[in-house]
């Protein structure tokens, strides 16, 4: 017992010097954004009564939540291959899978934005080689509209995707998915019946932190939506930074934190955090 | 292993596997016949369970063929040999219900659902699960587990059921139950079992034939009192349980079998000395050994001291040393037991001439 408590207490005080760094450096400040939400302009719910009426925050919230949908769907479906060569593949598809899922993370956010603007703007590689070889004449629209943030932000999230998913497969017994075969059923029938289903957990881990994840998005759709697909990060700074509307501002951050709060209690009820990592 | 409800004949030839620099399995060459329960017995290592995941299609040989009912099956892939398999631990489907796993390779085999329900059902209540269909089986014991697994295995009637080591995770006393139940199962169904086992006497109990396997060969196949009576080398002989081994001398054939020398004593043997001759070793199972005053002429027979005892309850466990200083357990009544040790310890040991079995000098 003793043993356990002194446990418990070398990691509280492990984790202590963090956790004041977080109160100090978001936590406190944070109450100050909830304290404007309510005071500015004017004090009283005058922010939260035009959160529902301003036409342009609604149709910021709705894209986000568009927005965020499609990168989760394809951010989990191309995680989910990624994986499975990663966990189950041979020993030189598996190098090939954890090189493709860790570089990523060595190249900063905004180069990787500025790449993909490269790749899909008008002149960019994509379309002049599309030209090039006769397919189209006039070059596609793939970069400041939502096509190119979806494409950035689903680029960006895959590896976080990936690692719920590798914990769900790693763990599945093995002898279940030969009994599945020995039972009759095909290689795929086996993977859509046996394998998915049994890897479920690590699906929803997956769709969660990234679907958290693609809420807060700023950069990236700041730079490849070119400020035609605006998302929310973007629109507080918009309020704070450029039309001095600070109650507005701090309303649409207040609902933004609840939101996703929410959604990390959900996420903590399907999986353990362990599973995370 | 093609047609349902019809028990598959398997024939394997010449089958070797390697992992590796690692012999798994050795020049493997068997029949099993129609309807029957064959067991593969052997220590951990031995490639018994190599050769079932042969059977089953998990693993591929890396020589020799294999055949069901004529047919070479070497090539096919598991899917389509679709023999019914119980794992260690069961490998059930964690996220579907009992009902949804034993359901689960009739719908593979996009049977109507009526039938589906239909056959499910009567498999359900076969194996004594009804009231559970629902659940899931992190809801169930090990013992109804290990149910839904041969339910799952038995209900698209496969030409065989192989079985690897079902009953390891249970208690004794489960263990006795289910072994009752897959023997039922087996006669009912008539379908080729296959069975691995490292208990010898699960495999004695169960089987219409053993086959002893030990580092990666198969060392002899027969029905269980074969095997146990007439072992033909010293590990099988060990293997399937505790035995005596008394060294002998001048072993050759004779009318009614063969004889030899044993501590200075004329001993015969029913069995022939085809194999061995000269010194060997005269192999006898405790309890085929009894306690005399003395040897009458031409009786079996060696002068012994008992040094102690170990009562079982049903009967005492004797053991003693010979002259010649070999040590000799025998199984004897425990009243035997109590005179032997209390009569100056000094007494003869007797046994039938068609009880002693000969084995090679040393080696295995």
């Amino acid at each position: 017992m003793r043993g356990v408590l002194s446990d418990r207490m070398g990691a509280a005080l492990l984790m202590a010097p963090l956790l004041l760094f977080l109160v100090l450096a978001y936590a406190w400040p944070f109450l100050g954004v909830v304290k404007w939400s309510f005071t500015l302009p004017t004090p009283g719910l005058g922010q939260y009564q035009a959160l529902l009426t301003d036409d342009l925050v609604q149709s910021v919230f709705i894209r986000t939540l568009r927005i965020a949908a499609i990168v989760t769907v394809v951010s989990v479906a191309a995680a989910y291959a990624i994986t499975v060569v990663w966990v189950r593949g041979s020993p030189a598809q598996r190098l090939i899978a954890e090189f493709c899922i860790l570089v990523p993370f060595w190249i900063s956010v905004l180069t990787r934005a500025f790449g993909w603007v490269a790749l899909l703007s008008n002149r960019g590689l994509i379309n002049t080689w599309l030209q090039s070889i006769g397919f189209i004449s006039e070059p596609l629209t793939l970069v400041r509209n939502e096509f190119g943030v979806v494409v950035g932000m689903t680029h960006f999230l895959i590896p976080f995707a990936v690692f719920p998913l590798a914990s769900a497969m790693r763990s599945l017994d093995e002898r279940v998915l030969l009994a599945a075969r020995g039972l009759g059923s095909s290689r795929m029938r086996t993977f859509w019946t046996v394998f998915v289903p049994m890897t479920r957990s690590g699906i929803i881990g997956s769709a969660l932190i990234v679907f958290v994840f693609s809420l807060g998005f700023f950069v990236t759709p700041a730079i490849l939506g070119g400020g035609r697909s605006v998302m929310i990060a973007e629109l507080i700074y918009l309020r704070i930074f450029q039309s001095p509307d600070w109650g507005l501002g701090a309303a649409i951050s207040v609902v933004l934190v609840v939101f996703v709060g929410a959604l990390m209690a959900l996420l903590f009820r399907y999986v353990r955090p362990k599973q995370l990592v | 292993m093609q047609q349902p409800g019809r028990a598959a004949e398997i024939k394997a030839i010449g089958i070797g596997k390697s992992f590796g620099s690692f012999r798994a399995l050795d020049n493997l060459t068997l029949d099993i016949g129609r309807g029957e329960f064959l067991t593969l017995l052997g220590p951990s290592g031995s490639g018994k369970t190599t050769f079932l995941m042969i059977l089953a299609g998990f693993v591929q040989p890396t020589e020799g063929r294999l055949f069901s009912d004529g047919t070479d099956i070497t090539d096919r892939p598991a899917e389509q040999r679709a023999a019914g398999m119980v794992f260690q631990g069961y490998a059930l489907f964690p996220h579907m219900s009992v009902e949804a796993n034993i359901a689960f390779p009739l719908k593979v085999r996009k049977k109507s659902a009526s039938e589906i329900k239909k056959r499910v059902g009567e498999m359900i209540e076969r194996v004594g699960l009804i009231g559970h269909e629902k659940k899931l089986p992190s809801q169930l014991s090990g013992g109804q587990q290990q149910r839904v697994a041969l339910a799952r295995a038995l209900v698209f009637e496969p030409g065989v059921l192989l079985l690897d080591e079902p009953f390891s995770a249970l208690d004794k006393g489960l263990r006795g139950q289910m072994q009752a139940e897959m023997k039922r199962l087996h006669q009912e169904t008539g379908t080729t079992f296959v069975f691995v086992t490292h208990d010898q006497s699960e495999a004695l109990a169960l089987s219409s034939r053993v086959a002893i396997f030990n580092h990666g060969k198969l060392l002899q196949v027969g029905a269980p009192d074969e095997v146990y009576d007439r072992p033909d080398n010293r590990f099988v002989a060990e293997f399937l349980g505790e035995i005596n081994m008394l060294p002998l001398k001048g072993v050759r054939p004779a009318d009614n079998g063969s004889i030899g020398v044993c501590e200075d004593r004329a001993v015969s043997m029913h069995c022939k000395a085809e194999k061995v001759r000269g010194d060997a070793i005269l192999a006898i199972r405790p309890e085929h050994m009894s306690i005399a005053r003395e040897a009458a002429a031409g009786e079996n027979g060696i002068a012994a001291t008992a040094i102690a005892s170990t009562y079982l309850g049903a009967a005492t466990k004797l053991d003693l040393t010979t002259r010649q200083g070999a040590r000799v357990t025998v199984s004897v009544p425990n009243e035997v037991a109590a005179a032997a040790l209390s009569k100056g310890n000094s007494v003869w040991l007797t046994w039938p001439a068609e009880k002693g079995f000969l084995l090679p000098e040393g080696g295995q």
